[in-house]
């Protein structure tokens, strides 16, 4: 439009009175052939429907990986006992009785030593385990944690509360049971204040916890499921008094033993930006010790960054396919506004003998396109809200829409309308005013 | 009478005139020189008919005078301005404010309604919508449409459309109306009407340049031009000439 940049004729064009009077004359000949209007802006309406629609599915997964991230803490690093694989292990540990393995005290201790700048260390232990109330069980995976264990892993009460340093240091019987485990034993009423039974001994229920995040799903031996593990949490002390060091268990005939001191520690960084190299010096001390696989890392923030990558490309991936189907649509406009030109050519005519400028006519029909590309845009909108809504609704899919992406999508459809309606408006205004009357 | 004395029947100063006026197409090796040199004054007040067989360049002529077209040399001053060789913005602004064109067939916009066709010409000049909504109301009255403000074209009979395309031609009020056969299309009875409504526009002092080829026109008329292969054939006193200047004449005597 640069031709007319200056113009002081443009200016008059696109004063407001004038900007409303042209749209209201815009929308009476959009709507003298309605179907072929819609027909225009449908491919509009899909290109924003889809903008809209795909950035609040890839919102919401992202959202959801990154809130699960961001509970295990983003300044934590955590280390993990995995029991290693018969094949991986070769030697005459594997065929013994006991398996020995994960992350020891001598672990912790070396890191504590060795690694600067960290400031807690928190170990715990798993063990799996029937746990009962009256004729109810549940098979259920029992924590020996720390009091400082909640507000490591973002984990927080729901009722109740956390056992102390003092129930800690006196090895007591106490428990607190997660959502998912007090449900299921205790379905009609409370847990708070009664007691579980494993094995012979009784717990106490002194509070309710919130269920672990997928992300951070640590069932050691027995492998991630997808259900929400059910898990009791006692103090570290009482779960060392009760089971020792080595676990036994018989299970579908055959019986397990294995010996392992944590099968989890969380390790908290003082500094943000010191995380990624406290968690190398961290694998250093580990690795110099282990010969076998038996643990793994995981450092909340480097999955939070593999995040952030992740949905970067997807929203390369988005973007070229919103790109896509928005030039579809607008070349099926720009068609639609050509033959439209094409067809009104006595119109133009009409116009300019009656005093219109070439200003005046290019902001007629850039406005008429507009306007087409911005219906399509309002009802791509809406279509593109419903979409994700219903998505959540059957599929059970989170979805997150950002206020901007409904912006976002509405004002390229309104610049689609701008890029592809330049050229039949100029087309439209460069006519020969005697030649477009004598048009047929 | 103190006033100067035009060659012909109009009063004062010229509101046209022409030039030396030439024009010529060129058409690959071909150039067809449609004007060859017209010179002409109309003066305020004219109703002027422009004959000629076809093809002679009235069409031709009339576009020049509408300032939809420019002559390839010569001059033409329009209300006392040479537009002849302007830019394309201000030549819009000069058929805006200048002329008033009336068509052989009614060129309405169909998908607007009586009241905003004729609202047109006064929407470019960047006139207010109330005021605008005024006139236009008051023209479509006069040409007796006050019942039909809100009516689209379709729905008007040819003789109905072409009495709007006259109150879209008088909403600028403007120096000259232009028209190209602007009976053409009507039956005698509507012809007769759109005759009438000339017939009072110049009684009321409009200036009317008209090309046609129907006879009762000249019969109406106070000049008539003819051309004949781009010259100027003859240019003589229509039939109303005499009767125009006398109803002139009476109404300055009734005004004295
Ligand atoms: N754009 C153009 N290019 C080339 N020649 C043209 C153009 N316009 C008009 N002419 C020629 O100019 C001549 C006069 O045309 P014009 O339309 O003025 O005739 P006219 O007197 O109006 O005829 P009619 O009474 O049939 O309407 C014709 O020979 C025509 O071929
Ligand atoms: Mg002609």
């Amino acid at each position: 439009m640069s031709f007319l940049a200056n113009s002081p004729m443009l200016r008059l064009a696109l004063s407001p009175q004038h900007l409303l009077r042209t749209m209201s004359m815009g929308t009476k000949s959009i709507w003298l052939h309605k179907l072929r209007s819609f027909l225009t802006a449908l491919g509009v309406v899909f290109g924003v429907a889809s903008v809209v629609a795909m950035l609040a599915i890839g919102e919401g997964a992202s959202h959801e990986a990154q809130e699960q991230i961001r509970k295990l803490g983003s300044q934590n690093i955590i280390l993990q006992s995995v029991k290693p694989s018969d094949s991986a292990g070769g030697t005459n540990e594997t065929r013994s009785m006991v398996i020995d393995y994960g992350i020891t005290a001598r672990d912790i201790m070396q890191i504590k030593q060795t690694v600067p700048g960290i400031s807690i260390v928190v170990p715990s232990r798993f063990i799996n385990d029937m746990v009962w109330n009256f004729d109810r069980k549940e098979d259920s995976q029992i924590v020996g944690a720390l009091p400082i264990y909640p507000e490591m892993r973002h984990r927080r009460l729901v009722g109740g509360r956390f056992f102390t340093e003092m129930e800690l240091s006196e090895r007591l019987p106490v428990c607190v049971l997660n959502e998912s485990l007090a449900a299921k034993l205790f379905p009609l009423n409370t847990p708070m204040g009664k007691a579980v039974r494993v094995r012979g001994n009784y717990y106490h229920v002194i509070g309710i916890i919130e269920d672990e995040g997928r992300a951070a799903d640590s069932t050691g031996s027995s492998g991630p499921s997808n259900a929400t593990t059910t898990q009791m949490l006692i103090p570290f002390s009482t779960l060392m008094d009760q089971y020792g060091e080595t676990f036994f268990r018989f299970r579908s005939g055959g019986f397990e033993a294995e010996k392992v001191e944590y099968h989890e520690a969380v390790i908290r960084v003082k500094e943000l930006n010191q995380v990624m190299s406290r968690a190398d010096a961290v694998k250093h001390v580990i690795n110099t010790n282990h010969k076998k696989d038996d643990w793994r890392i995981i450092v909340p923030i480097e999955l939070l960054r593999q995040a952030e990558r992740t949905k970067e490309i997807f929203s390369i991936v988005l973007g070229s396919i919103a790109a896509i189907s928005l030039l579809v649509g607008g070349i099926g406009i720009m068609n639609i506004m050509l033959a439209s030109v094409t067809e009104r050519t006595r119109e133009i005519g009409i116009r300019r003998a009656l005093g219109a400028k070439q200003s005046d006519i290019v902001v007629q029909f850039l406005v008429e396109t507009i306007i087409l590309s911005g219906a399509g845009g309002v009802m791509g909108v809406l279509l593109g809200l419903a979409i994700p809504t219903a998505i959540s609704h059957f599929a059970g899919v989170t979805t997150v829409i950002q206020p901007w992406a409904p912006t976002l999508a509405f004002s390229i459809s309104v610049f689609t309308g701008i890029a592809f309606g330049i050229y039949p408006a100029r087309r439209a205004a460069m006519m020969n005013p005697v030649e477009a009357l004598r048009h047929e | 009478m103190s006033l100067p004395r035009a060659p012909h029947h109009g009063i004062g100063e010229p509101i046209i005139s022409l030039r030396d006026i030439r024009k010529s197409y060129q058409m690959g090796d071909i150039t067809s020189h449609v004007l060859q040199g017209l010179s002409l004054d109309i003066y305020p007040g004219e109703y002027v008919c422009i004959m000629g067989p076809s093809g002679c360049g009235k069409s031709t002529l009339l576009n020049l005078l509408g300032c939809l077209d420019q002559p390839t040399t010569g001059d033409y001053i329009l209300g006392g301005q040479n537009v002849a060789h302007l830019d394309d913005d201000t030549l819009s602004a000069e058929r805006c404010r200048k002329l008033g064109f009336i068509f052989q067939s009614y060129n309405l916009i169909q998908q607007l309604s009586v009241v905003e066709n004729i609202e047109v010409p006064m929407y470019y000049r960047g006139m207010k919508d109330s005021d605008m909504r005024v006139i236009a109301v008051r023209l479509a009255t006069q040409v007796g449409l006050s019942h039909r403000l809100y009516h689209r074209p379709t729905e008007l009979s040819g003789g109905q459309q072409q009495r709007v395309a006259i109150a879209r031609a008088l909403a600028n009020d403007p120096l000259v109306i232009l028209a190209d056969e602007a009976t053409g299309n009507l039956d005698s009875k509507s012809g007769q009407e759109i005759l009438e409504a000339f017939d009072e526009l110049n009684r009321q002092g409009k200036t009317l340049v008209f090309v046609t080829h129907d006879e009762r026109m000249v019969q109406r008329c106070t000049r008539v031009i003819r051309l004949r292969d781009g010259y100027l054939d003859k240019d003589e006193p229509g039939a109303a000439a005499e009767r125009r200047k006398t109803e002139r004449a009476e109404r300055e005597l009734q005004t004295a």
